[in-house]
């Protein structure tokens, strides 16, 4: 009865993440039915405004285009992105655009793509291959460069002089590492910025607020700034200053990174100093690539796509263009 | 011997002894102000952070471990919570509405919890992580894989108001706690759950409710959970569906195991969890304050939590009180 049952609810699981994988695309077409471009896009999921958007920039950019898009939402499984590629290199698609979940894991898909002579765009996340003539090019945003750039306007913003807390995203994820780095390297030349505590705060909004709590009572009205590597965590510290009384946009500057929409919204009202955006709107420069691959020309590996600062000078203007 | 037996003594120990540590290593660790109305300082934070979910979360599993099961679907029951009360809220409706809708469903899923494993036999372990995704899945569902701001002051205040200058979730951990140990100790119902983690077919036998007890104590840690959860999404003024309560079932049973309640069912102490999960907290500030960088932060933290394990295993109390009196009587 136990087993029993655990392996219907088993099976039930199985059905659903089998299902999950089905590109959700108008079905029996064929691809290339009627001369129709047809063009697979494999994401990992719907879990936070920013993958949603980088979705609709994409489904836009092939509507656009006049090219049938097969979508797969993998739900946030790196096994049902693999047998969306499967499936999509089986209906024989021109082209396939991955957001991969993970780095490692991908030589196989990769190869089977590349012997049927279907390009792979990778966005946002790139993948550890040994031989990187597996996919076409990378598009993603350059995190180090992210870190760098709102290390530069804090710097500026606080006249060189400042005691910074550096709220890190999740340990070891590759967004936290390179926004560290960019940001350590921007402080590096101002030698009276000082790091006055460095911890992570998850990329969550409450473990944001848990943090900078604990550090306002240590280091207080030494604190003057606040760098967050995304803008959830700085909306948690926003609100842990303005509980312990400080004026968070006034006397402690907030910069944070990501751009979105609630982002601008503090920056409106004044909370929030600036945001660097990390854009997820790639759909334009993923089928440009795609369509240079197919017509033979060479790409660099690794497309930069080019984010922005935004602060209380640009934020306004720019908040109605944000859908995410 | 009988003063090992006392399960509040080596969290109690553990805490003091870290306690020490930041009285002699981060200055004004103790220093508590008056400000707003309110009390502020690092101790109230402690107190505060670990109330809202290690303290809320540990007091249902303490019960649920005494039976000798495990509870993996806290953390997700929290979001579920939380996505139920921001949606309702912004609905429109009224905070009883709202805390009261969260909590009624939590404690169903908790029920549900309850059923699979007293009435149709799942292992705990299996039933409670079926919960763990499907309640991620619902809090998911329920908000369009969205985060859920909200702007209403009852909310809020439940995790950013003060009782009396101490900040509501302290009183009302306790309040929980204490209601919910009266109501144990001073009925039968405390020696029954123990009784059916000690040997539920022989409790059964003798005729006491053992599936009963098993359905309160899952939907209890569901309420537990639902707690948390509105505290937690109070506490940033919005709900994240996709992150709230993740991972957080692992320090609450943390918390359970370090309070002296064994994995093994059969006894508890909700007081020993209590300190069990203020150790915890106690802990992680620690680590923020000293600024040990967050990669390596776990080490620490799992030497402590090492420690508190190992003063707890019988093993090597025994082996202790044998190098203690080498001619036992």
């Amino acid at each position: 009865m136990n087993r029993q049952t655990f392996l219907r609810l088993a099976g039930g699981a199985a059905a659903c993440s089998l299902a999950a994988c089905q590109p959700s695309g108008p079905s029996g077409g064929g691809a290339g039915s009627g001369g129709k471009r047809v063009v697979g896009f494999s994401q990992i999921g719907a879990d936070n405004p920013w993958r949603t958007a980088e979705t609709e920039s994409i489904k836009a950019e092939a509507a656009k285009r006049g090219i049938e898009l097969k979508f797969s939402d993998a739900q946030g499984q790196q096994e049902a992105q693999i047998s969306a590629m499967r499936s999509f290199i089986a209906q024989g698609v021109q082209g396939i655009i991955l957001a991969p979940k993970v780095e490692t894991g991908w030589e196989a898909i990769l190869k089977e793509a590349k012997d049927a002579k279907i390009p792979v765009v990778l966005v946002d996340r790139g993948v550890a291959v040994a031989d990187d003539s597996l996919y076409a090019t990378l598009i993603a945003s350059d995190f180090v460069a992210e870190g760098t750039m709102a290390g530069e306007w804090l710097a500026k913003k606080c006249g060189g002089k400042a005691g910074v807390i550096q709220l890190e995203g999740t340990t070891g994820s590759a967004p936290a590492n390179d926004r560290k780095k960019g940001f350590e390297a921007a402080m590096a030349s101002h030698p009276e910025i000082k790091v006055l505590a460095s911890q992570t705060g998850d990329f969550k909004r409450s473990d944001g607020k848990n943090v900078m709590e604990a550090l306002l009572k240590v280091h207080g009205a030494a604190i003057t700034a606040v760098y967050a590597h995304n803008d959830d965590m700085a909306i948690g510290a926003i609100q842990a200053l303005e509980a312990a009384g400080r004026r968070p946009g006034k006397d402690v500057v907030v910069v944070s990174i990501d751009g979105m929409g609630f982002a601008f919204d503090a920056i409106v009202e004044g909370k929030l100093n600036a945001t660097v955006e990390c854009n997820p709107l790639l759909g334009e420069m993923a089928f440009a690539a795609l369509e240079q691959v197919l017509k033979g020309e060479a790409l660099p590996k690794l497309l930069v796509q080019k984010d922005r600062l935004f602060d209380e000078s640009n934020a306004a203007a720019e908040r109605p263009n944000r859908k995410y | 011997m009988n003063r090992f037996r006392t399960p509040l003594l080596w969290p109690l120990a553990a805490l003091v002894a870290l306690l020490v540590f930041n009285a002699l290593a981060s200055p004004g660790f103790f220093d508590v102000e008056w400000k707003d109305g309110r009390l502020y300082g690092t101790v109230v934070d402690i107190c505060n952070q670990g109330a809202r979910v290690p303290m809320l979360l540990a007091l249902g599993m303490t019960l649920v471990i005494a039976t000798g099961g495990v509870d993996l679907s806290v953390g997700s029951l929290m979001a579920v919570s939380g996505a139920v009360a921001a949606v309702q809220v912004n609905a429109g409706a009224s905070l009883g509405q709202a805390v009261g809708l969260a909590l009624l469903l939590c404690s169903g899923l908790g029920l549900v919890n309850g059923v699979l494993i007293a009435k149709v036999r799942l292992q705990p372990i299996i039933a409670t992580l079926v919960m763990m995704v499907a309640g991620r899945g619902l809090a998911m569902l329920l908000t369009g894989s969205q985060m859920v701001p909200f702007k209403h002051e009852g909310l809020t205040f439940l995790a950013n108001g003060a009782v009396g200058g101490l900040p509501v979730p302290i009183p009302l951990v306790l309040g929980v706690a204490l209601l919910a140990g009266v109501a144990l100790r001073g009925s039968a119902w405390g020696l029954f759950i123990e009784a059916t983690g000690d040997n539920e077919t022989a409790s059964r036998l003798a005729g006491l409710p053992t599936g009963g007890v098993r359905l309160l104590v899952y939907a209890f840690s569901g309420l537990c959970a639902g707690m948390s959860g509105l505290l937690e999404a109070s506490n940033i003024a919005a709900a994240d569906p996709a992150r709230m309560g993740d991972t957080r079932e692992l320090d609450a049973i943390f918390a359970v195991v370090a309070g002296g309640t064994a994995l093994t069912g059969g006894r508890f102490s909700l007081a020993g969890s209590l300190v069990g999960a203020l150790l915890l907290q106690t802990l992680t500030l620690t680590l923020y304050n000293q600024n040990v960088p967050p990669a390596v932060a776990p080490v620490p933290k799992a030497l402590v939590i090492l420690v508190v394990c190992l003063l707890h295993s019988p093993k090597l109390r025994e082996q202790w009180g044998r190098w203690r009196s080498p001619s036992p009587a």
